[in-house]
């Protein structure tokens, strides 16, 4: 794949590869709903509904979305009951930061006497290091709907939220 | 010994030597010609470009043992396999430009853990078939590509371009694996970040 074209040409044979031998194995991809790691707008219809009186609905339908983006942006680095790059998620609401057993955390971190309160996190989202200043978190959620979605689900996977 | 407590024995070390590191980082400039930390920076800033830096570094080990672990767990087919391979060699190309800058920060980089932490942190032992591998590697990649985006404000100027170049990256990996699987093409911009 010397020259540009031939590497276009390149992608598009090996996309056919993957493609090919996944419909030759009877992948059901192709039924699989629609997936964008972007805005909620595009992956979560029920955000309009936030403009409705707060149900229920309302509110599961807002941790739904959050999952969605919570596997999208934090997906790389974190999921619910493992310690990756970051630590588990697990009962994250309601706990005190920096105490999940088994993960290293920044000095920062653990001493910061935080307790993940909904409003803590969602300032920790926007801006983790001014917070914590020396924190190795550095993922910043610039869009406070996300934010929100994303607090959302973590309340529903933890206890002392509900 | 936790599997933890093997891969970042830097962190005390790094934030207790916050202000020999700005005087490392200088003298790794002006020995080797060093690209990133062109301006003057705060000591605490070094450090916290060190910290972040580390954790895309561990992101790094973690895709690269994915593919590792994916490339030998014989449920791909051999194109597939090569495929993969040559998208692990871009995750390598990543990490060893990250743990230069680390290193040219005067931090130590965070090493990569067990092949059996990875396992069970990203849950192989439930991937059935090829399908299933490519699910997890999409998922990461997408990941991996929103988390560059997302660390770009929290950094010193001087990677910003190569932290948007990694996701990049990750977002191209994440087309051509979404593009395989059949998922559709987005209608809306701003796919990723
Ligand atoms: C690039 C990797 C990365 C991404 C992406 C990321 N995080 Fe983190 N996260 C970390 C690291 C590393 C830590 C540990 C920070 C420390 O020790 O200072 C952490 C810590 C946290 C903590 C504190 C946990 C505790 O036990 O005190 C929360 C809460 C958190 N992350 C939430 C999120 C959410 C929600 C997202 C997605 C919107 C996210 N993170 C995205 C790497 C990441």
């Amino acid at each position: 794949m010397g020259t540009k074209a031939s590497t276009w040409v390149g992608i598009g044979l090996t996309t056919t590869v993957i493609g090919g031998i996944l419909l030759a194995n009877g992948s059901q991809s192709q039924q699989q709903t629609r997936h964008v790691a972007g805005n909620v707008a595009e992956i979560a219809p029920s955000i309009p509904s936030l403009a409705l009186p707060v149900t229920m609905a309302a509110a599961s339908n807002h941790a739904a979305a959050g999952k969605k983006l919570y596997q999208a942006k934090c997906g790389a680095c974190h999921s619910l009951d493992k310690n990756r790059v970051g630590p588990r998620h697990r009962n994250i609401v309601g706990k005190r930061a920096g105490t999940v057993s088994g993960f290293r955390y920044s000095n920062a971190l653990k001493k910061s006497k935080l307790t993940w309160t909904a409003k803590n996190l969602d300032a920790w989202l926007a801006n983790p290091s001014k917070l914590a200043p020396g924190t190795s978190m550095g993922f910043r959620l610039t869009k406070a709907d996300e934010r929100s979605a994303i607090i959302a689900y973590l309340k529903s996977v933890s206890r002392k939220a509900k | 010994m936790t599997a933890s407590e093997l891969t970042m024995p830097s962190r005390r070390a790094l934030i207790g030597g916050a202000s020999k590191t700005l005087s490392v980082a200088g003298l790794a400039m002006i020995v080797s010609g060093c690209s990133y930390a062109a301006a003057p920076t705060s000591a605490g800033a070094t450090s916290q470009d060190v910290e972040i830096l580390n954790a895309a570094i561990a992101l790094e080990h973690e895709g690269i043992a994915a593919y590792q672990i994916a490339a030998t767990s014989g449920l791909l087919q051999p194109a597939v396999v090569e495929i993969g391979v040559t998208f692990q060699g871009h995750h390598k190309g990543h990490r060893d430009l990250l743990i230069k800058a680390v290193e040219q920060l005067g931090g130590t980089a965070t090493e990569e853990q067990s092949q059996d932490h990875y396992v069970e942190a990203l849950g192989v032992a439930s991937l059935k078939n090829q399908e299933d591998v490519l699910r997890l590697a999409l998922k990461l990649e997408r990941g991996a590509a929103n988390a560059y985006l997302g660390l770009i404000p929290s950094l010193g100027n001087d990677f910003h371009q190569v932290a948007a170049q990694m996701a990049g990256d990750e977002a191209f990996h994440a087309a051509i694996l979404a593009s395989a699987l059949g998922e559709s093409i987005p209608k809306a911009p701003l796919m990723f970040g």
